[in-house]
């Protein structure tokens, strides 16, 4: 088997010092697969993906554990390594292209730097590769396009354009951080089944992060959901919608406002509020808002509980858990 | 662009208009009789009378108005009753004189000011930040005159380096004049600094604190890559800044020019206003509201250049 993509090893960042943003993560993602990071916000899923490029400010930020990339140890790197690391192997695409792109250069002069920056190529080279990428990720009109400025193009464009940025250098990983969110929802599947198609003929690996299970189940292969730092629960995506194990897991898939929802219908929320970062429990994080907790969960963080081949989730009631998902919600009074 | 360029032009017409409808009703509002500086203090009534008509003054208001407009359209700004030369002659003199001055400031202020502030924003709340902002604060509330004193008794009295007043004779040549220049354009130039220097430092910390500095990083920009990218983000608004500092100058500082008895609009304005002379006065005034309103204009133009969220439509 050929060496993994991405391998994280019990990563923790902190922040301020008391903050632990990502408190243990580990994730290995094989080359050409995609993963999701779900989870609510606040719960380390940005985090642990910036930390992929370590862009997170040094004086402030606390990064350890390891993180290899393409078989290169990332906290390791120079910063000049660093930056000829970032963009050629690992590139990024972000919620916001409007406040990612810098509002006073065009798409096509910001395409081209960014090839300029890794590779000997001149201004009119860089410019002819920029026009191939919009094609590629279908932008009409691109010759057009190139000149604009971001403001001057809709969501779907930027992101489309975002998206031809990250690929301009023909990078191994792609880091994907909320990229539909700030979308249409029709706009959403379109970026989504480009991703994907990219994904295909890139043989990218991808590091996809949301809070829409729905654009998780829809791109990636495995899908590892995050809360209060941590992994509670990997597994194929197939695997994490059929039988979740985590009750964090159920929750998310019960608190889903899906199509389905008979009007009058109760849709189902997670009591209670994500615990503070600065002050975590001794025991599972989880436990506080768990209807199934039980007082070994208040003692000891659990480790992960195999379940199945590639499936594993940090909870000891993984054996009474899928009770709560087979419970369903009453029906509100008429 | 260029029907952009006409419209902002057009604009300036009624801005004009109005600029100089306050300056001929602040003038006028104003106590104290203009013919008093020119006629001996024993003059007979008759006397007073011919003059009064001699000037205009005995007409109404908006007659005085009117006629003072027409001619100023027509580059005639009347005739100083102090001196009896055109006024149009004196201040032009004047502004020349202080437009070399307070350019130069400006050009000392904006290189030294954008220097501290981009120092200071990207090492916010460093040592070196505290020290840049720290002369900033110093550079706007030390008084000038002050200032300007100490550095002649420093440079002219004691180091005896550059002369301490005056604008010259004219016959020293550019680098000759240039000396009498040095001592009150860096006088001048310590205002300007500082507000650059805190408009700089407030916008590269905000340009720093955006998303996509993190965008820039992440496709493997250096410091030097993402640096570019933070002066042309800054660009349009210190150069506005620069412009009205620039305006600002170009009233002339009738201390500094004091100081350094440097010939420019501050030290005519000055001499009008004791002199009462009302034709003197409106014209300097007007003058130096024209200056600035084009000022303004080229700085809205060069802005709207630069940044392309300016709608050009």
């Amino acid at each position: 088997m050929t060496e993994p993509a991405i391998q994280i090893r019990d990563l923790r960042v902190t922040f301020g010092g008391v903050v632990r943003a990502v408190d243990g993560v580990d994730l290995t993602l094989h080359q050409g697969e995609v993963v999701a990071l779900i989870g609510e916000s606040g719960s380390g899923k940005s985090v642990t993906l910036r930390s992929l490029m370590r862009l997170h400010p040094p004086r402030r930020s606390r990064v350890e554990g390891s993180i290899t990339v393409a078989g290169r140890d990332v906290l390791a790197m120079s910063e000049r390594q660093l930056a000829d690391y970032r963009g050629a192997t690992v590139s990024m695409i972000f919620q916001e292209p409007l406040l990612a792109l810098d509002p006073v250069y065009t798409v096509g002069e910001q395409i081209a730097e960014v090839i300029r920056r890794h590779e000997k190529a001149s201004r009119a080279e860089a410019r002819a590769r920029a026009l191939e990428l919009f094609q590629k990720v279908r932008i009409p009109s691109p010759e057009r396009r190139l000149d604009a400025y971001p403001h001057e193009m809709s969501g779907g464009m930027r992101q489309r354009a975002m998206i031809a940025l990250a690929l301009a250098c023909r990078p191994k990983v792609l880091l994907a951080d909320e990229p539909t969110t700030a979308l249409d929802a029709t706009v959403q599947i379109q970026i989504l089944l480009l991703l994907r198609e990219l994904q295909r003929e890139f043989g990218l690996s991808i590091v996809f992060v949301t809070h829409d299970l729905g654009a998780a189940v829809e791109v990636a292969d495995r899908i590892a959901v995050m809360y209060a730092g941590r992994i509670v629960e990997e597994g194929s995506a197939r695997d994490l919608i059929r039988d979740p194990r985590h009750p964090y897991t159920i929750g998310l898939l019960k608190s889903r406002a899906e199509g389905a929802l008979a009007k009058g219908s109760r849709l189902d929320a997670i009591p209670g509020s994500p615990p503070d970062l600065a002050h975590l429990p001794p025991g599972c994080p989880f436990a506080p808002r768990c209807p199934l907790a039980i007082e070994p969960c208040r003692a000891d963080r659990p480790p992960p509980i195999p379940i199945g081949p590639g499936h594993a989730a940090r909870c000891i009631r993984t054996d009474v858990s899928p009770g709560l998902l087979a419970r369903h919600p009453e029906p509100a009074p008429a | 662009m260029l029907a952009y360029l006409a419209r902002r032009v057009a604009y300036t017409v009624p801005i004009l208009f109005g600029v100089a409808l306050v300056c001929f009703a602040l003038v006028h509002i104003a106590p104290g009789d203009p013919l008093v500086s020119v006629l001996p203090p024993d003059a007979s009534a008759d006397l007073q009378a011919m003059l009064r008509t001699l000037y205009g003054f005995d007409r109404s208001y908006p007659e005085q108005f009117g006629r003072w407009l027409w001619r100023a359209a027509h580059g005639d700004l009347g005739t100083s009753i102090a001196t009896g030369r055109p006024v149009t002659d004196e201040v032009f003199k004047a502004v020349g004189y202080t437009l070399r001055l307070s350019i130069l400031a400006t050009l000392i202020g904006f290189f030294f000011g954008s220097l501290f502030g981009f120092v200071a924003g990207y090492y916010r709340d460093s040592l070196v930040d505290k020290a840049a902002s720290a002369l900033s604060v110093l550079g706007v509330s030390v008084p000038h005159y002050w200032l300007g004193m100490v550095l002649v008794i420093v440079f002219a009295a004691i180091l005896g380096w550059l002369p301490p007043t005056g604008a010259g004779s004219g016959n020293e040549g550019f680098f000759g004049s240039l000396r009498f220049m040095i001592l009150p354009a860096v006088t001048m130039s310590v205002i300007p600094m500082g507000i650059v220097a805190r408009t700089v430092r407030a916008l590269v910390a905000d340009i720093l604190a955006q998303e996509f500095v993190i965008g820039l990083r992440a496709k493997g920009l250096t410091d030097w890559g993402v640096f570019r990218h933070v002066v042309k983000n800054a660009a349009p608004t210190a150069l506005a800044v620069m412009g009205l500092q620039l305006g600002y100058l170009l009233g002339g500082s009738i201390l500094i020019e004091t100081v350094f008895s440097w010939p420019g609009t501050g030290f005519l304005l000055n001499a009008a206003i004791f002199q009462r002379d009302l034709p003197l006065l409106q014209g300097t005034i007007l003058v130096l509201a024209l200056f600035f309103v084009i000022l303004n204009l080229l700085v809205d133009v060069v802005q709207t250049a630069l940044d392309p969220r300016i709608q050009r439509s």
